[in-house]
């Protein structure tokens, strides 16, 4: 893997941001020539001279002019941004110390220090601040130091509130659990893995509050209530107001160091923002793996589908091909054991020899009828092939099984056939029919007309497939309405008599339930029943129970071999389990990185797989092999011998 | 009988949510000798997952004892918790989540090494050996975990594990998440490691046929309960309980002659199970 694949780190992804990249220069010049006043400004900002008051810019020895008592602007705006920026800093720091700290601790131990910390919280953010602030300056005179201490803590639960929630997504984290089991302390666990997820976040929150704490010391000065013997941005802007007839332009000079400070600021945590969630996107793409298709989609038979919930799905399937970064060195996995290693050779296809399917000609009689099917991703030189010639058929009664591996490409196949292939991904060749049409080229919408009375389809997670702010009945009557023409009564009693079908002892219960209400079981029997209530003449099923307890695995394949022989249907079943193969396909294609190396009926592919990937496949079963007992008694006498 | 490593003695836990309480285990008892792995099986919801953290003091037990080597660690202390993290270790279900994605795989395994007081270099040369041990190549050690497959991930997952020789490892569903010849390849890498290091585990899972394939003893949970305990022939094969056999019935056979067979014993205890209803 060569050092261009590695994935971009966060500051290279916000130098990529020209407008970041732009705010931080300005905030950098501000802060640099702040920090350099004695050395640039070239006059005292506190000498007076009232001769002088009110020269115009370009002045000699006063290159921005002079106030109203003649001190010079340029040196004021200078030393000013001293005082200004490092105000606002007291105030960030202090907002820090307090907030970070007690959001990490609340977090991260919960119990009554979270309860005292949020009621803590909500009473510091529920007083107005400026009257705090002005309260203080009555009682401690007015000094920028002090205003700004206490703005510090009235900022605090700003901190406290995104470390909080942050602290509290991680905490569950099993990585959190194996520290502790590793036997760190608290205190290792919060500085090695908690602080590093927090970091972002704080890092954001702090540029806006640093732009907040500038507004509003500025603000105060500009009252007249800050300190106004020492010179800041917003002592100048109050001077510059007093004189707004006489010298307009003297009150240019601290808006625009303000103005530009906080627009950098906001500028630069945005930034910092985006480079950070495109980071944290992506892992979480990773993270939450098989997802969410809406049931709508699920059913197959509304026509707004969500193409993109559908997307995250389809491209997990696809990950391993598609992203180089993340299936780098599967070496190793060969390594392990020799035979694996020449599967790195993938002969063609094996349909053109070896399978029933000898016909490169489509099967009129099949209802559907794959040849030479090709998906891709991408385009120009970045493109991945991840499906390549695929050819099969299907036809009615007749159950295929789709089989292999994660990024075998199964799900993908099923997706182009579907007519749902995710964001970037299309048929790049070959030809798809369904009943005699040709699919490829049908536009997506026409596709839709044939989802639920032609083609329907069954996802692997039931409960993320069913929405949770709609109720069950609703969710499969109205793909009916829609779709039959039926009326609201008759599609509840339609939608009563498809539940009872599946298998569900409480028709009227679940009709009424909300998805959370049902178990996972029940919700792939409302799915199931969504799939066949519109009568569809092919079924397709991505892994429909390998989010299911086995028992209840058990059952959903009894319902869905009934259904299918009762309805004629002809089904895809895309899994990865072998033993469901063995139970319900008729016929099976295995697949591989994208292509079918083996397609025979069931009964022959199990008695004799001739492709040396399916007989690893078969071999890696563990259903009916040796228990630990035999396994041990054969290391026991290889050791003997 | 060889010696004890854990006795686990009428354990329940109750989990409290909105002033409700369900009780997610009763009455469990079972243990666990040197070098064996004890496999716990069961459906969602059985409980078996908070068994394994119960021992592991992730989740706090509200009846019963947990017996370590002859100690009490039912309500150990975090001190004594750390202590023990040198005996007793855990491989987690989920390789996605289980690593942290901002560390390096040395970073990773350097962890519990570091954490009992073992100096930087020690910790480097001990990272190489369990890289080696796991079968990972050594410039694994400074890459980030998105870098590996699932399987390599579990693997590192399992070096963790190994760092501190632990007595015991908690094996929560380590193959589940894994392709069918990956899974196969890390089975047999658990299964390699104890006969090297004579640790024992304690394996849970929902599948069957991986509890038959790596352990030695077998415990059925249903609804927080044990229905069947016994040696990995007896509960695989003849099972007594019911729901036991409804569980060996119902996961399919790749072979569709006998899978058939199997299908027909299952509607049949279905049918029986109705009628005694």
């Amino acid at each position: 893997m060569s050092t261009s694949d590695k994935p971009e780190t966060t500051l290279h992804r916000f130098l990529a941001n020209p407008l970041a990249v732009v705010g931080a220069i300005i905030l950098a010049l501000i802060v640099l020539s702040s920090a350099l006043a004695s050395v640039l400004a070239g006059a005292d900002p506190a000498f007076s001279a009232i001769r002088d008051a009110f020269l115009a810019p370009f002045s000699a020895g006063h290159p921005l002019g002079t106030d109203s008592a003649g001190r010079d602007i340029w040196a004021r705006l200078l030393y000013g941004g001293q005082i200004s920026l490092l105000g606002a800093l007291l105030a960030l720091v202090v907002a820090a110390l307090i907030g970070i700290p007690a959001g990490l601790l609340a977090g991260y131990y919960g119990r009554w220090f979270d309860s005292v910390s949020v009621w803590m919280a909500n009473l510091v953010q529920s007083m107005p601040g400026i009257v705090v602030l002005l309260a203080a300056r009555a009682v401690l005179g007015p000094s920028i130091w002090i205003s700004m201490l206490i703005f510090g803590v009235i900022l605090s639960p700003g901190f406290y509130r995104v470390v909080r929630t942050a602290v509290i997504n991680v905490r569950g984290e099993l990585y959190v659990d194996a520290a502790k089991v590793s036997g760190l302390r608290d205190s290792a666990i919060i500085g090695r893995h908690i602080l590093t997820v927090v970091r972002g976040p704080i890092i954001i929150q702090a540029s806006l509050l640093l732009g907040i704490a500038l507004a509003i010391q500025s603000g105060l000065e500009f009252l007249g209530v800050g300190d106004n013997s020492v010179p800041s941005w917003g002592n100048m802007l109050n001077e510059g107001f007093r004189s707004i007839y006489r010298a307009p332009i003297t009150l240019l000079w601290p808006s625009l160091a303000i103005g530009l400070t906080c627009a950098a600021l906001v500028i630069i945590g945005n930034g910092l923002r985006d480079a950070l969630e495109e980071r944290g996107s992506s892992s979480a793409r990773r993270g939450r793996r098989k997802n969410v298709v809406t049931a709508t989609a699920a059913m197959a038979a509304l026509p707004a589908v969500d193409v993109d919930a559908l997307d995250r799905d389809a491209l997990d399937e696809a990950a391993p091909l598609t992203r180089p970064g993340v299936n780098t060195a599967d070496e190793t996995e060969t390594i392990v054991t020799a035979p694996l290693a020449d599967l790195e050779f993938v002969p063609e296809p094996a349909w053109s020899d070896s399978t029933p399917l000898e016909t490169p000609e489509p099967d009129p009689s099949a209802v559907l009828s794959v040849r030479r099917l090709r998906v891709g991703y991408g385009s120009g030189p970045h493109d991945k092939t991840v499906v390549h010639n695929v050819s099969l058929d299907v036809h009615a009664g007749e159950v295929l099984g789709l089989v292999g591996e994660s990024g075998s490409g199964k799900t993908q196949t099923a997706f182009a056939v579907l007519g749902l292939l995710p964001t970037g991904g299309r048929v790049t060749n070959g030809s798809v029919l369904f009943d005699g049409d040709e699919l490829t080229t049908r536009s997506r919408a026409s596709i839709r007309e044939l989802r639920g009375t032609g083609i329907a389809y069954i996802p692997q997670e039931p409960m993320s497939n069913l929405d949770p702010s709609f109720k069950v009945g609703s969710q499969l009557s109205t793909p009916m309405m829609r779709r039959l023409g039926l009326d609201k009564r008759a599609a509840r009693t339609r939608a009563l008599e498809l539940l009872d079908r599946v298998g569900i002892r409480e028709p009227e219960r679940t009709y009424d339930s909300y998805p959370h209400e049902i178990s996972g079981g029940m919700a792939q029997r409302v799915l199931i029943a969504g799939a066949v209530s519109c009568r569809p003449r092919l079924l397709i099923a991505d892994e429909p129970t390998t989010a299911l307890d086995v028992t209840v695995q058990a059952e959903v394949l009894r319902l869905l071999r009934e259904l299918q022989s009762e309805q004629e249907m002809a089904v895809i079943l895309v899994t990865h389990n072998f033993g469901v193969v063995a139970d319900i396909c008729d016929r099976v294609a295995v697949m591989n990185k994208g292509t079918i190396v083996e397609q025979n009926d069931v009964e022959s592919l199990f008695a004799r797989p001739r492709h040396p990937y399916t007989q690893t496949l078969l071999g890696s079963t563990l259903e009916g092999g040796p228990s630990r007992i035999d396994l041990d008694r054969a290391e026991a006498e290889g050791a003997h011998r | 009988m060889s010696e004890q490593l854990l006795s686990v003695d009428k354990l329940g836990v109750d989990f409290t949510r909105r002033r409700t309480t369900f009780t997610a285990l009763e009455e469990i008892t079972f243990s666990i000798a040197e070098g064996e792995t004890v496999g716990l099986v069961g459906e969602s919801g059985s409980g078996k997952t908070t068994i394994g953290r119960s021992i592991l003091g992730l989740v706090p037990p509200t009846r019963g004892t947990l017996t370590f080597r002859g100690e009490d660690i039912t309500h150990a202390s975090r001190t004594k918790r750390r202590e023990l993290s040198r005996d007793m270790q855990v491989v987690f279900q989920d390789p996605y989540t289980s690593l942290n994605p901002s560390l390096t795989i040395e970073g990773i395994l350097a962890e519990p090494l570091r954490a009992q007081g073992i100096d930087r270099r020690e910790a480097g040369r001990r990272v190489k050996e369990l890289l080696d041990r796991v079968r990972l190549p050594s410039d694994a050690a400074g890459r980030l975990p998105r870098e590996f497959s699932g399987g390599q991930r579990q693997r590192v997952a399992i070096a963790r594990a190994l760092a501190l020789r632990p007595r015991l490892i908690v094996c929560d569903e380590p193959v589940s998440a894994l392709d069918l010849t990956t899974q196969q390849r890390v089975l047999d890498l658990f299964i390699e490691i104890q006969r090297d290091t004579g640790c024992a585990y304690l394996f849970v899972s929902h599948d069957l046929s991986v509890i038959r394939h790596v352990s030695h003893r077998v415990i059925v949970l249903n609804r927080g309960k044990i229905v069947e305990s016994g040696g990995v022939e007896k509960v695989t094969s003849d099972p007594d309980d019911p729901y036991t056999q409804r569980l060996m019935m119902s996961a399919p056979l790749p072979d569709p002659g006998a899978q058939r067979e199997r299908r027909e014993e299952l509607e049949k205890l279905r049918v029986d199970s109705e009628r005694a209803a």
